[in-house]
């Protein structure tokens, strides 16, 4: 270690030249491994710290906030079982899970191919995180990451068995559980979402779940009723009103205020010739009427790719009644990306940043709430993940 | 006690081991990984699923034909090759 280098006046004295270096931190999770991105105060420089876990897909990377120094990083590999990576020191050294989320043995047991989704637990529930698997699993851990146990029952439950369907009535990556949630007035009060098998929600920390898919509309020509067949993509709850949730589903955009259960479909007020398709959504940390979402083509084979390669944020700030084309600075033409339904994440700045990672490898930011857009690295592997931490 | 067998590292599996080559000991293929996993913590999970299968990309060989049945057993002088499928080379490259 070097040695510290005794004070002098000056430097005592002397106002930072600078903004302090790196406390924005964007966590990026990959195709082929991991990078933190640490930011500048101002936001507008940052360097990659990266790869980490080179050549491992790597689903989600995600701080806990309640230290401000744990990192747990979802991993597998095209040939390899899936596991749960552990910093306790930003990055500086990962440890790896003795025992990740998987299900238990038993005849016709299933098996997790990947965790998809990890939670830090409520802010009183120190070490408690939530994972969400593929296929649909819910698991947790109440020692910082280390271990891993099935959460609640219900990946048993047959009545939930059958929402989640078998592996065949998923996507070709997987059916997915999502989207955890936890009320930050009460770490009993969850919800998930499941692609597919609707949203769900508990008061009483996992001994029942209800669904809530009210309002939520499913692909044409089958009964929205039946809880299987609606694919909510990504849900988010307000940061500034726990009572406002907002979702990206497979069938449009909408939004929820409890204690109601009926879903209200917002994205009708989008440009019809962009319609309401995508897989990201964001809330603005402050404001529960702001929210952006990154629209995609959901035509025919289901493209996944920016509409008429032109890619555009759209953004609310009343709740989803009218939504503006923000696309400054983004390429005007032929750029046939997307991005996923974890790529999308808000800092908690004024202005707010925005930051997002395309399927392409491309990671772009925005320190103007969506109004411009700067491409802050490229050439990466394809982007699943973006989170936001400051550790200031 | 079991005897000792060679056992060669596929090399996705190589930042457990450190090595392309290793010793591990069991009288069957299962006894044998669960000693692996515990000389190398959680390399075991990354090629036996939670509901004891061979992962759907990972082969292991013994002696050169391949195994499916974690019962299956090892004695003295056997070589166990855990090797990736399809894309897999040799593990002594």
């Amino acid at each position: 270690m070097a040695k510290a280098r005794p004070k002098t006046k000056s430097s005592r004295t002397k106002k930072p030249s600078r903004p302090k270096a790196d406390g924005n931190l964007l966590l990026v999770a990959t195709r082929k491994g991991a990078w933190i991105y640490r930011g500048n105060a101002a936001r507008n420089t940052w360097r990659a710290d990266g790869p980490h876990f080179l050549g491992q897909i790597i689903n989600h990377l995600m701080l806990d906030p309640r230290d401000g120094k744990t990192l747990l990083a979802a991993a597998s590999t095209g040939h390899l079982g899936p596991t749960i990576f552990r910093s306790t020191n930003l990055g500086k050294s990962w440890e790896e899970s003795p025992r990740p989320p998987a299900f238990k043995k038993q005849e016709g047991g299933r098996t997790v191919k990947h965790t998809f989704w990890l939670t830090p637990a409520h802010a009183n529930e120190p070490n408690v995180w939530y994972a969400g698997t593929s296929p649909q699993g819910l698991f947790r851990s109440e020692d910082g990451g280390v271990t891993w146990n099935e959460f609640s029952g219900l990946n048993d439950d047959p009545q939930y068995r059958e929402w989640m369907g078998t592996e065949q009535d998923g996507t070709p990556d997987g059916p997915k559980l999502h989207s955890i949630i936890v009320d930050p007035r009460d770490p009993q009060h969850l919800y998930f979402a499941m692609s597919g098998g609707g949203v769900h929600e508990t008061l009483d920390g996992g001994q029942h779940w209800k669904p809530l898919i009210d309002g939520m509309e499913v692909v044409g020509g089958f009964d929205p009723k039946t809880v299987t067949f609606h694919d909510p993509h990504c849900v988010r709850l307000s940061p500034s009103n726990p009572d406002r949730l907002y979702q990206q589903n497979h069938c449009g955009i909408y939004r929820l205020d409890r204690p109601a259960t009926r879903w209200t479909r917002i994205g009708k007020a989008m440009p019809a010739k962009i319609g309401d398709v995508g897989f990201p959504m964001v809330v603005h940390p402050r404001n529960d009427e702001t929210a952006w979402v990154l629209p995609m083509d959901g035509q025919t084979v289901w493209p996944r790719t920016a509409i008429n390669g032109e890619p555009a944020i759209y953004g609310t700030s009343n709740g989803g009644k009218k939504w503006t084309r923000l696309d400054q600075g983004l390429p005007k033409s032929q750029a046939w990306w997307t991005v996923k339904r974890q790529a999308f994440a808000a800092d908690r700045g004024a202005p707010v940043g925005l930051y997002f990672g395309t399927t392409s490898g491309e990671l772009w930011a925005s320190r103007s709430e969506g109004k411009s857009w700067s491409c802050i690295a490229r050439h990466l592997p394809e982007i699943y993940a973006v989170e936001t931490a400051d550790i200031g | 006690m079991s005897a000792s067998v060679k056992v060669l590292i596929a090399s996705p599996l190589r930042s457990y081991t450190g090595a392309d080559e290793v010793e591990a000991r069991g009288d069957s293929l299962a006894a044998l990984l669960a000693d692996l996993d515990a000389r190398y913590p959680g390399i075991r999970f990354r090629m036996i699923d939670e509901q004891e299968a061979i992962r759907r990309h990972m082969r292991i060989f013994i002696n050169g034909d391949p195994v499916k049945d974690l019962s299956h057993p090892v004695g003295v002088g056997d070589e166990v090759c855990i090797v990736q499928a399809l894309s897999g080379g040799s593990a002594r490259n």
